[in-house]
């Protein structure tokens, strides 16, 4: 079987949009995965028994079931809870992308959870107790001093994280959504032309990946010699 | 639950046994790419700690390659490119394998593959945290290179890295679920199969979701034991004796 270049060059345009969507749900997930996941990450280390173990109990159930299966939940949850919130008889119809996004944040606020906790554990306990020595509110210690350097001391892990993000993003798949996948899927199957689509998807994947993951090593370096 | 003892459409049984087939293939295929992302795995990472040649470049190729490609992607190339790419006959054999063979074969190599590049990583991670004191002991005994891998450098290696590999371990049976895909009906596609036939989501989801739980909990007890059972007094604490 030959290999048609202009097949990909025609598809372009369109890849470039899933590309985009592709691009949107991991700048969503990463957003609100970090945030919500920050929390989860600050209520595990509660020491409210309830909080603690309502938080914990979270990342076992997210990181113990499949992505795959996540969205399905969602994707049938959503509608249903829309319409028990508005009072509607029937299920709201919502829009994929929105149930992608949500999908997303609940799946990867719980692997940025164990991140962000492992951080905050680096953290010597000096700190703690020099903020509270300084008689600062939970919230300032939290937000000034503990956070920042949590984040810092877990920086080359978050990205790790965040480019197996972009990677899962291709999972939107399962409902048809139009993502870099999705978009090279619908040509490839219009046009009876799948390997020259999934080849080229597989090689922009790479590209993306291949290139975060290298920028991720030297910010290691960086950030071990700093910590010298 | 009650779900799960009504008879199924096709009047051959019920939802649990669809349940049970599919637990089934979620199992055959993990346990089964597990194996291979062992065996390949380990050859691999062992290949990247070597000082020179082309082995170790040839290894960091295939671990950039398998790790910066998403799962998915990589299924369909297994399953719908690589048979275009293969001589037309060999192509045609492949595609006409009877279902579920079809798509179990292609997603296991896929998974197999995939992951062996994740562990190789850790095999090299745990190869290179030993002291050097190790490998300049084993060639001053005499020890041949594979001698000295299998038995002085891997068995210390293996046992740094055995909470990493439980991780992955209990990984591989969530991403069986990207078989789905390609037509396997493993645990999630049987869900997605049963919600369609009955509209019971709760029912249908919760059930595999409660599946994959009990999944999750014992493989981790599978390597919480292995881990208890490899521990070595003089490593107890996690690091050599000085």
């Amino acid at each position: 079987m030959m290999v048609d270049l202009s097949v990909i060059a025609a598809a372009t345009p369109f890849l470039l949009k899933g590309l985009w969507f592709t691009v949107q749900i991991t700048l969503v997930g990463v957003t609100g995965g970090i945030i919500f996941g920050s929390l989860i990450a600050v209520a595990r280390l509660s020491r409210n028994r309830l909080l603690s173990t309502l938080a914990t109990a979270y990342v076992n159930l997210m990181r113990s079931i499949p992505l795959i299966l996540v969205i399905f939940w969602v994707f049938f949850l959503v509608p249903w809870a829309i319409g028990w919130v508005t009072r509607s008889d029937r299920p709201v119809a919502v829009g994929a992308s929105l149930t992608i996004f949500v999908t997303f944040v609940l799946f990867e606020a719980a692997y940025y959870a164990e991140i962000v906790r492992a951080g905050f554990r680096s953290i010597s306990h000096g700190q703690y107790a020099a903020c509270e020595a300084l008689g600062l509110s939970k919230l300032h210690a939290y937000v000034y001093i503990l956070f920042p350097q949590a984040i810092r001391n877990v920086l080359p892990i978050l990205l790790t994280q965040t480019i197996v993000l972009f990677q899962d993003t291709s999972l939107v798949y399962v409902i048809s959504a139009t993502d870099l996948l999705g978009a090279a899927t619908k040509i490839a199957q219009r046009d009876g032309r799948l390997v020259e689509m999934y080849l080229t998807v597989g090689v922009i994947y790479f590209l993306f990946c291949y290139a975060a993951s290298q920028f991720v090593k030297r910010l290691q370096v960086r950030l071990a010699y700093g910590a010298r | 639950m009650s779900l799960l003892f009504e008879t199924t459409p096709d009047g051959a049984g019920r939802y649990i046994d669809w349940i049970l087939s599919g637990l089934g293939w979620t199992l055959s295929l993990a346990l089964g790419a597990w194996t291979i992302a062992l065996i390949v795995g380990t050859l691999v990472g062992v290949a990247r700690t070597f000082r020179s040649g082309i082995l170790p470049r040839l290894g960091r190729v295939y671990v950039e390659t398998f790790r910066n490609i998403p799962l998915l992607v990589q299924m369909f190339f297994w399953y719908f490119v690589l048979p275009e790419l293969l001589p037309v006959r060999l192509g045609m054999a492949i595609k006409q394998m009877d279902p579920p063979w079809g798509s179990f074969v292609p997603a296991l190599i896929c998974l197999g593959l995939f992951t062996a590049a994740r562990i190789a990583e850790q095999v090299r991670a745990g190869v290179q945290a030993l002291p050097a004191g190790q490998m300049q002991a084993a060639s001053a005994l005499g020890f041949s290179r594979a001698g000295m891998y299998r038995l002085i450098l891997l068995p210390q290696a293996f046992r740094i890295i055995l909470p990493t590999l439980t991780n992955e371990f209990m990984t591989i049976f969530k991403n069986t679920s990207v078989a789905l895909t390609i037509g396997l009906v493993e645990l999630t596609a049987t869900a997605r199969e049963i919600n369609e036939n009955t509209f019971r989501t709760f029912e249908a989801f919760g059930v595999v979701t409660i599946v994959y739980l009990v999944i999750a909990l014992i493989a981790w007890q599978v390597m919480h034991r292995i881990e208890r059972a490899a521990r070595l007094p003089s490593l107890a604490s996690g690091s050599a004796r000085q």
